[in-house]
This record gives C-alpha cells, sequence and structure tokens, in this order.
C-alpha cells in the first residue's frame, strides 16, 4: 500500500487532479447551473402549460396544438444525448458562435434538459388534488388566479424534488459533452482515462461527480422536505 | 332567492349516460336553511355545484335574486361566486398556506389590499374559535378545525349564500354538531341563506328550516322539515324518516290501530301511555314507535293497538285533546 502512494502514477495523478480539478468542478457546476437555469425557464411554463391545457384542464388548448407539443416534446426526449448534441451544432454556432467549448455544450444540454423538466413540471401540477381547484373555482379564481396562486404554490415541495432529478440528470449530462470539449469533470475523465490511460485520474473524476450529484440530491430532498407545509408536526 | 327551475343534468361517458337530474326545481328563499337530502348517487352534488355553475346544467335555470347565473360572462359569474361561497366535505384548504393566508386567499382574488384583508381575515378566524390559529397549517388541525378555517374562508368575501356541500360527512358525531351549530349561529347573525347537501337525516334534523329530498335525480318531496317529519308521504321520504322499514311496525296484525302523530314541544314530555290507562282506564299497546327531535321540538310516530273498538274510540277522543297531537287510523 505504502509502495502504491509513493507510485509514478499515484503522484501524477495527484499531480493532475491539483492543477485540474478545482478548474473542472467550476466549470461543471456552471454549466449545470446556468443550463438547469435556461431549461428551467422554457421548462416551467411549458409544464405548466401541458397540465392546465389538458383535455380536463383548466385551460384546454386545442386538440391540435397539444398533441403538437406532446410530440414535439416526446421526440426531443427520445434523442440520445450524444446524437442530439451533433444535431443541434449548426443552432449552437449560431446561438454561441461555435459549436466546440464549454459555452457551445450549453445549448444541447438546455435543448436536452427542457422538456425533461416541462414533463416533471406537468406531473408536478397534476398532482395537487383536484377538489382545491374546484374550490379555488368557487370562490371566483380566473385561470390565471388559479396557476399562480394555486398550482403553483401548492406543488412547490414537488416541483423542487423534481427539479433536483432535473438538476442531477444534466450533471451526466455535462459529463458526456466533455466529448464535445465541453469543460468539466467529463472531460477530464476522457481526456486522461479514455485517451492517455490513465485510470488514476479517471476514478478520482468519477469519485468527485459522484460526491457532486450527492450534494445535490441532499440539498433538494432537504428544500423539498423543508418547503412542505404538510409535514409540518402538529 | 335563489330559485333552481326544470335543472336537468345529464353525464354521458362513451359507455354509459346517467341522468344525474331531472326536471328538479327548488326555492330557497333568504335567510332559511336549506337542506337537500338523498342517497349516494342521488345527484345533490351536482345540483349545488349548478347553484353556482361549476356544473352548467343541460336545460332549465338558476336565478339569484332574479338574475339567471347561467347566462352570465366569466367575469360576473366570478363575482357572483363571492356571494355564492362554498365550502366541501374535504375542507379543500391549501395546504401550503397558513390558516391566515387561506382566509385571505378569497380576498386576494378579488384584489382586496393586504392589510385590509388580513384585518378581516383576523377577525373571521375570531369569529369560526380559531383566533389562535391563525399561523398554522392546515395539517397542523384536526378535520373540525380545518372545517372552521374553510368556513371563515367561505364568509371572508360577506356572501349572501353559504352551500355546504356534505360539509360534515367525514366529521365524527360531536365535531359535526359543533360545525353544524356554528353553521346555524352564522345563519342567524348574518343572515346568510345556507343550503346544506347531506346524506344525512341527523343533520337536517339538526339545523335545516325546509329540506327537498332527492331520489334518483328528482325532487321526490320538499316542504318543511316538520311536515316531512310527520307526514312523510314519499317512499324516499319514507325510507329516510323510518330508516327501519315502516312495515316492521306493523307486525301484529290486529283491527284496532291508532297511529299517533306528535307534532310539538309539548306532546313528547307528556306521559300520553300512562295517562290514557290512568285517566281513562284504556290498555295500549305500543306496536312501534320512532321519536325524532326537530330543532328544539319533537316530532314523531307512534303505532298502538288495542283490544276493542270501544276503547280505541275513547283513546281517539282523549288523544284528540292534546295539543300538537293527531290521531289516524291504520
Amino acid at each position: 500500500m505504502a509502495d502504491f502512494f509513493t507510485s509514478k502514477d499515484w503522484l501524477e495523478a495527484v499531480d493532475i487532479v491539483k492543477t485540474e480539478v478545482p478548474l473542472a468542478i467550476w466549470e461543471t457546476l456552471y454549466v449545470t447551473l446556468i443550463s438547469t437555469l435556461i431549461a428551467l425557464m422554457i421548462g416551467l411554463p411549458l409544464g405548466v402549460l401541458l397540465a392546465v391545457g389538458d383535455k380536463d384542464g383548466i385551460i384546454p388548448l386545442p386538440a391540435p396544438l397539444r398533441h403538437f407539443l406532446n410530440i414535439l416534446i416526446n421526440l426531443l426526449r427520445s434523442v440520445p444525448f450524444l446524437i442530439l448534441i451533433v444535431v443541434v451544432a449548426p443552432l449552437t454556432r449560431l446561438i454561441i458562435g461555435k459549436a466546440f467549448g464549454t459555452a457551445a455544450s450549453i445549448v444541447p444540454l438546455v435543448i436536452a434538459a427542457f422538456p425533461f423538466i416541462a414533463r416533471l413540471v406537468e406531473s408536478s401540477v397534476h398532482e395537487v388534488n383536484p377538489n382545491i381547484i374546484e374550490m379555488a373555482q368557487s370562490t371566483g379564481a380566473s385561470p390565471f388566479q388559479i396557476i399562480t396562486k394555486v398550482l403553483i404554490p401548492e406543488s412547490v415541495p414537488s416541483l423542487i424534488s423534481n427539479i433536483t432529478i432535473a438538476l442531477t440528470t444534466i450533471l451526466g449530462y455535462t459529463a458526456m459533452s466533455g466529448a464535445i470539449g465541453g469543460g468539466g469533470l467529463g472531460k477530464l475523465a476522457i481526456n486522461y482515462g479514455y485517451y492517455r490511460y490513465k485510470y488514476l485520474v479517471m476514478i478520482i473524476t468519477v469519485i468527485l461527480l459522484i460526491l457532486l450529484v450527492q450534494l445535490f440530491q441532499s440539498i433538494g430532498t432537504k428544500l423539498s422536505v423543508v418547503s412542505d407545509k404538510r409535514l409540518k408536526k402538529k | 332567492m335563489i330559485e333552481l327551475k326544470n335543472i336537468s343534468k345529464t353525464f354521458r361517458t362513451s359507455d354509459s349516460t346517467v341522468e344525474a337530474l331531472k326536471n328538479v326545481s327548488i326555492t330557497v328563499n333568504d335567510g332559511d336553511i336549506f337542506g337537500i337530502i338523498g342517497m349516494s348517487g342521488a345527484g345533490k352534488s351536482t345540483l349545488v355545484r349548478c347553484i353556482n355553475m361549476l356544473e352548467r346544467p343541460d336545460e332549465g335555470a338558476v336565478l339569484i335574486d332574479g338574475v339567471d347565473v347561467g347566462s352570465l360572462k366569466s367575469k360576473d359569474l366570478r363575482n357572483t361566486r363571492r356571494e355564492v361561497t362554498m365550502i366541501f366535505q374535504g375542507f379543500n384548504l391549501l395546504m401550503q398556506r397558513s390558516c391566515l393566508n387561506n382566509v385571505m386567499f378569497p380576498l386576494e382574488l378579488a384584489g382586496v389590499k393586504k392589510a385590509d384583508a388580513k384585518k378581516r381575515a383576523l377577525e373571521l378566524l375570531e369569529t369560526v374559535g380559531l383566533p389562535d390559529k391563525a399561523n398554522a397549517y392546515p395539517a397542523q388541525l384536526s378535520g373540525g378545525q380545518q372545517q372552521r378555517v374553510a368556513i371563515a374562508r367561505a364568509l371572508a368575501t360577506d356572501p349572501k349564500v353559504l352551500l355546504c356541500d356534505e360539509a360534515t360527512s367525514a366529521l365524527d358525531p360531536k365535531t359535526s354538531h359543533a360545525i353544524l351549530s356554528l353553521i346555524r349561529e352564522i345563519n342567524e347573525k348574518l343572515g346568510i341563506t345556507v343550503i346544506i347537501i347531506t346524506h344525512q337525516m341527523s343533520v337536517i334534523e339538526e339545523v335545516c328550516n325546509n329540506v327537498a329530498i332527492l331520489d334518483h335525480g328528482e325532487v321526490a318531496e320538499q316542504g318543511r322539515v316538520v311536515d316531512i317529519f310527520t307526514h312523510p308521504k314519499s317512499q324516499a321520504a319514507k325510507r329516510l324518516v323510518f330508516p327501519e322499514g315502516e312495515q316492521e311496525i306493523l307486525v301484529e296484525n290486529s283491527a284496532y290501530r291508532l297511529r299517533v302523530i306528535f307534532g310539538g314541544a309539548k306532546a313528547a314530555g307528556t306521559p300520553l301511555i300512562a295517562r290514557l290507562a290512568k285517566e281513562k282506564g284504556i290498555e295500549a299497546n305500543i306496536l312501534g314507535a320512532s321519536t325524532k327531535a326537530v330543532g328544539d321540538k319533537a316530532y314523531g310516530n307512534m303505532l298502538l293497538s288495542f283490544a276493542d273498538e270501544n276503547s280505541k274510540d275513547l283513546a281517539i277522543a282523549f288523544l284528540k285533546s292534546i295539543e300538537d297531537i293527531s290521531v289516524e287510523e291504520v
């Protein structure tokens, strides 16, 4: 064991980790959070629209529009992320100016994440007791008031726990975007572990990714529980 | 005044149609506590939802103070709903809001200033007996307390009418009694018309003045609660007044039978059978009895049999001389 910690492989790995990991963690966090945020800005309204626009919802959408949205979301969700990166490259180039690098990885991440978030939000909103919606209607609430004062506030704990799921999934995707030069822990793992056979570096970065997912999940679960007024003690 | 005129409503699914309401007409006067009773599936929940247009009737009209609610534009309908509020079996409180914010909810929707809304909500929590629960969340309250918060919320917009949809069905008898007392208090103090939907006869007995009995989507009988209790005419009414079945009372095959009907307060306190025996020397056999307290008065029904024609006639003469009692031969 002592041999291992003085071995050339180990010392080299430690060296790489020391110089590269802080930036990689920063890049991973920043890409994950920015992508989730932008995806939320699209996915949250879209998810609410899907839920209230249901056939029996409070603002039923015209059937063709409803079908179009559903098919679009299913379509985007069925494309494997690695393929999506390639497919949206022209769009990425249009928005970012290049299809390569850390900033460029945000575009495919958002496109992969917003349909996923929309579905999660839809299911959170659907969890709200229909009797409560009826109560709001009987109290004279307009459909818009039902959305802003009933559906969203009542589903906050569920939204938080679903957004946490989205966040950890996107974190996993950022690792994949290392393939197109998106910075972060994923790039480190691929560059050193896969291309240069430095398995130790790969293992260390994977462990760091695991820890990050654990951290996000714990914070998310905690926030969801704390925010849920149904769980207040008597 | 609320007038339901020839309301019909049919629910259609892909493989069946259910006629929930068939030509229902009911009039509820201002200040009344009006009960609508029926078995599960009789259409009473649908009927009450027609009053505030949560359900649109297929035919017929709902007039509230002469205004046809069904013809209102959505904005006007929302304003009407602030005047015809509702409480529910499941309380339907917003679980992520404190009690205070639940009571403020209708005021918020109506655009009342926050400070005013808060003041009003605190007053209402006081009215329903929960001044100390303003900052508690619904999950921290018992069922009875949650219904009190729901009542406070329903009163927030100064309604003219309170619709109660099985409001006490999920509560134990004691709590149910307390909630009904609160509803009666509100009716008396604030002059709010109350419409109560229930499947429990005890609820009607306890608070209602008038009642409509709904049976398979039709009004079987309606009128004053006391009249329906003393003289139920329809089968549906008889089933509710004599839940054990009237026939069972008529077991003995005696030709000399009388039905004694109690129609007021003192009658129940008079030892009738004892007086009959003592003062007139008539022996009466009680075949069956069913008496109930309606409001603070007692009403009911007793079936007596006698040994011969003569003692039966004497008994009729005696019983007819007593106030609030009527007799019929059966």
